[in-house]
């Protein structure tokens, strides 16, 4: 009998333990990246890092807000291009597909979420790229500036990154919509509404918070993607004034420079953009939950 | 307390584990008396520095190593910067450099050169431009020449690809070619030779830059200065501006192991290593 119990307190604690480590993980490395970023923001002045125009951390200069408005137009333009595909996937999914479509698709789209975002990235270099620069050279080019006729851009990061979020965004809402509890869409449905109605009436107002919720995390990962990103956007430290400007983001700074950067302010301010990435990351978690909660709340 | 126990117990696996883990890595020298050499070398070498020199170091270090079972070579990155600065500090053996030592950092350490590395600069294959100077080269990296037509080619935009700061690749280039001027913010950053070339073999009007030795036939390699092509011969000759050294630096004359190392990369077993990707300094045969 006592032995039973030791025995399960074992596991008990194990599974604890199990627990603590991602948790005290989290803490190492957020702590880790603070204590490495700190000295050079509070070296440069938070105002000056954050709003800096100029990045020659050979030089001595640091600003990244280039790159913060990079990743911001990036993601932003990825959402716009990938938020309606997915809504409408997710409706058609959860509403309007028979078994047999469904048994095609899901697998398809899970399978979009496992391939490695490296292959996105060469997919988007020996295809996207060359497409918008073919557009660009061939219809626009006297309207464009020679940097805005490569075909890194903006746009090619932006269609690579909807692509790449939209396997969340759709598992997410999908489950949200076939969340809506039954008696509401049957009485739409018996008050005569069609079908159509009764998805954009009905259906989507009901689960609308599960829905921003999957528009938010997908917007974390846009925002949290590195490899796909560098290989099609240019990388260039430049504010994007069109979505054919090459641009940097705050991830691909990082990961470009890391490898070769000396010990000393260089890192340091490698590390201070992963202190910004991860304030933001942070914040929008927290509205993610703040708006699922509410949707859990309510039912 | 159980608790506290439980803790204590996986602390002890764990390092028990880290034990048997360092345990497994002495076991794979193997046994004295097997190396072929009569004179006994054993010891440790630290090399630490460019990341431009660290590839070759670790093809010369395996050589040595199999030469002499009891040495072990630890080959690391870091960049030219923290290697000139490790060997002067004494944290490593050996500081490995792409770039001329700056005069300040003369003097502190000896040098060897071990090896010459050309930049060459490349465009697409269907490029007609196949000449530039060094001011031609300067201007387009410095956003002032943007269309090929200013330099006899089509009238195309050029897109100009560069590697990031604090690649050596890029430090040996700024240096012999940009001089004071700055390379243009405009231009599009890659991070790594393979993604240079891929640039550029994909894009008819790109002009990028790598290593002599990573040239391929994807891309072409631009005569620079008076129509010098960019070959090994030029490089050593000197008429082929565009080239650095690889350096080996120590803290003092170098002794027992550390010279044995450095005689072996000088020599021409060493040398025909070098050979494979770079440039050597000292006869192969």
């Amino acid at each position: 009998m006592l032995g039973r119990r030791i025995r399960e307190r074992f596991y008990e604690s194990l599974l604890f333990i199990s627990a603590l480590i991602s948790v005290v993980a989290v803490f190492m490395i957020a702590l880790f990246v603070f204590l490495e970023g700190y000295p050079i923001i509070q070296k440069e002045g938070l105002g000056n890092f954050l709003l800096g125009r100029e990045w020659r951390p050979l030089a001595g200069i640091f600003g990244i807000f280039p790159m913060i408005v990079g990743s911001i137009v990036v993601t932003l333009g990825a959402l716009v291009l990938g938020v309606p595909v997915s809504l409408a996937t997710a409706v058609f999914l959860a509403e309007f597909a028979p078994k047999r479509a469904n048994m095609i698709l899901r697998p398809g789209i899970e399978l979009l979420a496992g391939i490695p975002s490296v292959i996105y990235g060469l997919f988007g270099m020996t295809t996207v790229v060359p497409a918008i620069r073919f557009i660009e050279t061939r219809y626009l080019a006297h309207k464009l500036p020679p940097q805005m006729q490569s075909g890194y851009s903006v746009l090619a990061a932006a269609i690579i990154l909807a692509i790449m979020i939209s396997p969340t965004i759709i598992a997410i809402s999908e489950d949200a919509l076939r969340a809506v509890p039954r008696h509401l869409k049957e009485a739409s449905l018996a008050l005569g509404a069609t079908h159509w109605q009764t998805v954009v009436k009905v259906l989507i107002p009901t689960a609308r918070s599960g829905i921003l919720a999957s528009i938010i995390l997908g917007m974390g990962r846009a925002i949290g993607e590195t490899m796909a990103v560098i290989m099609v956007v240019g990388n260039n430290v430049l504010i994007p004034t069109s979505i054919f400007s090459p641009c940097r983001t705050l991830t691909s700074n990082i990961a470009i420079e890391a490898a070769y950067a000396a010990e000393g302010p260089h890192m340091q301010a490698l590390f201070a953009t992963g202190i910004v990435l991860f304030v933001i990351i942070i914040i929008l978690n927290l509205i993610a939950l703040r708006v699922a909660g509410r949707e859990v709340m309510s039912r | 307390m159980r608790r506290s126990l439980l803790f204590l117990s996986l602390a002890l696996v764990l390092c028990v584990g880290l034990l048997m883990v360092g345990c497994g890595k002495k076991a794979e020298t193997p046994a004295p008396g097997t190396q072929p050499q009569a004179e006994k070398l054993s010891g440790s070498i630290q090399i630490a520095g460019s990341t431009s020199v660290q590839p070759l170091s670790e093809e010369l270090a395996k050589a040595f190593m199999a030469k002499h079972p009891d040495v072990k070579i630890n080959v690391s990155g870091g960049g030219s910067g923290a290697g000139i600065k490790g060997v002067t500090e004494g944290t490593v053996d050996i500081g490995a450099s792409s770039r001329e030592l700056k005069p300040e950092e003369k003097g502190k350490v000896k040098e060897f050169v071990i090896a010459k590395d050309g930049i060459a600069v490349i465009v697409n294959p269907k490029n007609p431009v196949d000449n530039l100077t060094m001011d031609q080269i300067r201007d387009i990296y410095a956003g002032k020449i943007t269309n090929w037509k200013e330099v006899g080619g089509k009238d195309a935009p050029i897109t100009v690809v560069t590697r990031e700061e604090g690649s050596g690749t890029r430090g040996a280039f700024t240096e012999i070619v940009m001089g004071k001027e700055k390379i243009t913010d405009k231009a599009v950053v890659q991070n790594s030779t393979g993604a240079v070339r891929t640039a550029v073999a994909s894009n008819e009007n790109a002009i990028g830059y790598i290593s002599l030795g990573a040239l391929s036939p994807e891309v072409k390699a631009l005569k620079v200065v008076d129509g010098v092509e960019a070959t090994k011969d030029n490089v050593l000759k000197g008429t082929y501006k565009l080239s650095r050294p690889f350096l080996y630096l120590t803290k003092e004359e170098p002794k027992e192991v550390v010279k044995a190392y450095i005689d072996f990369v000088l020599s021409p077993e060493g040398q025909k290593i070098v050979e494979k990707e770079y440039i050597p300094v000292k006869p192969t045969k």
